[in-house]
């Protein structure tokens, strides 16, 4: 009888363990050799890499840091480190609220029955698609900003908003009393919850019942008539600073210099563009049969919109928008060309060239980056679990 | 038989209701069909009103074209300066080096031309022998392009990578990213779904760590921390190092566009190809990579408009590429104050291209999303 076992060169299992456990040590040691010799060359240059640097003072000034107070002189590295972050945070957060708006706005009006509206939706997206951003973030700054923008003394006025070749001011809420406006705002906290509340309460009722409520109207509403009879009967607790024209510039309320609303402007108008087509693509991926269904079951167009189609499309539209929203994220560094003072321009480069410790900077950049990836794909997994459709 | 006096007369045939046909239909029904969509349009041709016809005569009626410095367009400032376009096209298109050497200039046209040569084909739909056509493009381009762009053979004179510049930088960068990519992307799309962990973890890692960082991170990594990995003494040009950023960049984006193709394979396949007995590297190459690549290809185009637009940030990095040159050649004392031409002219160079590409990957997914077509 023939043997049948099989070859020691042919077994599977050996094969896998032998390929796996030479690739391992081949990464490892490729990495561990680029490491020492990293740090052995950085030492021919006179650089020790330790982060004994972060308490060192940092020679430079930093412009804008709006959530931590820079003195020159006494800020430290690791405090520039963390004004980057803050910064980048703060385009981030603008840019993203920005860009659904102006998103959705332009996707659904891609979806317009009006021919001339939905022609220019797609002009809008197909321009600002195809261009790269840092293009555009420089044209906006260099080209259109910085030379067609008034200096302060006439600036454009949009009710409190003032804009001017320095930048945009804002007015900015400030608090006046601290234990009121602790007070206002756990009112508001409250009736927020109040609202989710009842609108548990009238879904039950009808589920059960079958009659309905303007849940949305009711609770809106309510939320603004507490929380605005509550501002007054505890005696305005917040003011609000309004920028005031000194000599050379505004004073006071919120600032945006102009790298940051060019910055800001442009991350909007490029990332709306992507927002837009996938709201787009939501909105035509629900087949006609739905609305049909709808329809013939006696909803109403808003009852319609709400219950059949936002739902739908929502689940199409959500996952690459958050990713959308990590590449604004990401790409808030281009800030860098006009001179904002984000993490890649404060930590990754100034910071970078005036210690020489590019092991650890690098590090610590991308380590920030890949902090927000993970947070993001972090939501997008607990989105896609929620909203998976359950099949029996 | 008894209605045989009944006879059938044919009457004319009507005319089609006159409210579906025609022009005027077409009108009402897309721009005044209701209230909101009437005021919508009347909105919309305002505002064409305000803004289409001023931009045109800056931008061609008014548009100076004629002379060679910039005189004529400081004595007519209600219209673009295309002049400086005109008289700075070489430096776009070229670089420094062979926009100075006219007797030079036509090494990239060449590389250029055979590109667009090799390219149309490939994205007719009934071209035969596709194949060898990719495979030319592949990898006879390239050395073509080293040859008569870089020089050094046949008695070319060698041109410095320090001087390339403009579009032609541009291209090289995102060329080399694209096909250098292209197969390590496959291999991690193919280690991503292997079944020894190992190799998953390392693709898993490999992808999601270039994915995270942003490009300019990389960039900067690759010109400044490039030099400390080697040993002294091994050194890279500039135009090589962000060519090794890009390509491990762009590496883990295909790696993407891949796997969603190979996700797509029926399991029948690969259970079928084992059951005729074939090895994982044949099951691979003969059964699965054709089909998981014909699908992935408008994503792997998606991530090549990324790509070609992401390039244009070597010029943070001191490359001049086309967006450098453009603003370069608009802060120079020739030029001075003309931005707006200089980045419109970039600005339409790379729409154009992304564009293209965008149209070819949209009508490749319609073409193979056949089972929507029924709708």
């Amino acid at each position: 009888m023939k043997s049948t076992t099989i070859p020691l060169h042919r077994n599977p299992k050996l094969r896998s363990f032998v390929l796996q456990a030479s690739l391992l040590l081949l990464v490892t040691y490729a990495l561990f050799s680029v490491y020492q010799t990293t740090v052995s060359n950085l030492e021919d240059r006179g650089i020790k890499t330790s982060i004994g640097f972060f308490d060192e003072v940092a020679p430079f000034k930093v412009g804008y840091s709006p959530f931590l107070e820079f003195k020159l002189g006494e800020t430290t590295y690791i405090e520039v480190f963390f004004i980057g972050v803050l910064n980048t945070l703060l385009v981030a957060v603008l840019g993203i609220l920005a860009a659904t708006f102006l998103g959705f706005f332009i996707g659904v009006m891609r979806t317009s029955q009006n021919w001339l509206a939905s022609k220019c939706a797609l002009f809008y997206v197909e321009t600002f698609r195809n261009m790269p951003l840092l293009l555009q973030i420089m044209f906006w700054n260099f080209a259109i900003f910085l030379a067609f923008l008034p200096p302060p003394k006439q600036s454009i006025e949009m009710g409190l908003l003032f804009l001017n070749s320095r930048g945009l001011h804002t007015p900015i809420p400030v608090i006046e009393n601290h234990l009121l406006s602790t007070i206002w705002f756990g009112i508001i906290f409250a009736s927020f919850i109040g609202a989710f509340v009842f609108a548990k309460w009238s879904k039950k009722r009808f589920e059960s019942t079958g009659k309905s409520l303007p849940v949305f109207l009711i609770s809106i509403s309510s939320i603004i008539a507490v929380s605005y009879i509550s501002f007054v009967i505890l005696g305005s607790p917040l003011g609000i600073d309004i920028p005031v024209l000194g000599k050379f510039n505004f004073k006071g309320g919120g600032q945006l210099p102009l790298p940051l609303f060019s910055l800001w402007f442009a991350l909007t108008i490029y990332t709306s563009a992507f927002i837009a087509e996938n709201v787009r693509a939501g909105i035509s991926s629900i087949s006609k049969g739905q609305v049909e269904a709808a329809r013939s079951i006696g909803l109403t167009r808003a009852q319609m919109v709400r219950m059949i189609i936002l739902p739908q499309a929502l689940r199409v539209v959500i996952p690459p928008t958050i990713s959308q929203y990590l590449n604004l994220t990401k790409n808030s560094s281009l800030a860098i060309a006009v001179g904002f003072e984000e993490v890649v321009a404060v930590w990754a480069n100034i910071s970078l060239n005036q210690t020489g410790q590019a092991l650890i900077i690098i590090a610590m950049t991308i380590v920030f980056y890949e902090c927000c990836s993970l947070f993001t794909s972090f939501i997008l997994n607990i989105y896609n679990k929620r909203v998976q459709i359950t099949e029996r | 038989m008894a209605d045989s006096t009944l006879k059938f007369k044919k009457l004319p045939d009507r005319d089609p209701p006159e409210n579906t046909i025609g022009w005027i239909a077409w009108i009402r029904d897309n721009l005044f069909s209701s209230a909101t969509n009437t005021l919508t349009t009347l909105i919309f041709v305002y505002l064409f009103y305000l803004y289409i016809p001023p931009f045109i005569e800056w931008a061609i009626i008014n548009a100076n074209i004629s002379g060679t410095d910039r005189s004529v367009c400081d004595a007519n400032k209600s219209g673009a300066c295309w002049t400086f376009i005109k008289v700075r096209l070489e430096q776009l298109l070229f670089g420094l080096y062979f926009a100075s050497n006219p007797e030079q200039t036509w090494r990239p046209i060449v590389a250029f031309s055979v590109f667009g040569m090799l390219i149309f084909p490939l994205v007719i739909d009934k071209t035969p022998h596709k194949k060898w056509l990719l495979l030319a493009l592949l990898t006879l381009y390239p050395v073509l392009f080293i040859c008569v762009v870089y020089g050094g053979v046949f008695g070319i004179p060698v041109s410095d990578t320090g001087q390339w510049g403009g579009l032609l930088l541009t291209f090289a960068l995102s060329f080399v990213g694209i096909i250098v990519a292209l197969p390590l992307g496959i291999l991690l799309a193919l280690g991503r779904r292997s079944e020894m962990p190992i190799v998953k973890m390392m693709s898993v890692t490999y992808i999601e760590f270039w994915r995270g960082t942003p490009l300019i991170t990389i960039l900067f990594m690759a010109s400044v921390m490039l030099p400390l990995f080697f040993p002294s003494g091994v050194d890279f040009d500039k135009v090589v190092r962000a060519m090794i950023g890009i390509t491990l960049f762009q590496s883990a984006y295909t790696a993407e566009a891949v796997r969603g193709g190979l996700q797509a394979i029926d399991k029948g396949q690969n259970e079928a190809s084992m059951a005729l007995g074939m090895g994982y590297w044949r099951r691979t190459i003969l059964i699965i990579l054709p089909q998981a690549l014909k699908i992935s290809i408008p994503s792997i185009v998606n991530t090549f408009i990324a790509l070609f637009k992401d390039t244009s940030l070597v010029s943070i990095i001191g490359l001049l590429d086309l967006l450098k040159m453009a603003q370069n050649s608009s802060r120079s004392l020739d030029w001075n104050g003309y931005d707006i031409e200089g980045y419109l002219f970039a600005g339409f160079v790379f729409w154009i291209f992304c564009f293209g590409m965008s149209s070819y990957s949209q009508k490749l997914e319609r073409k193979l999303d056949t089972d929507r077509r029924a709708e």
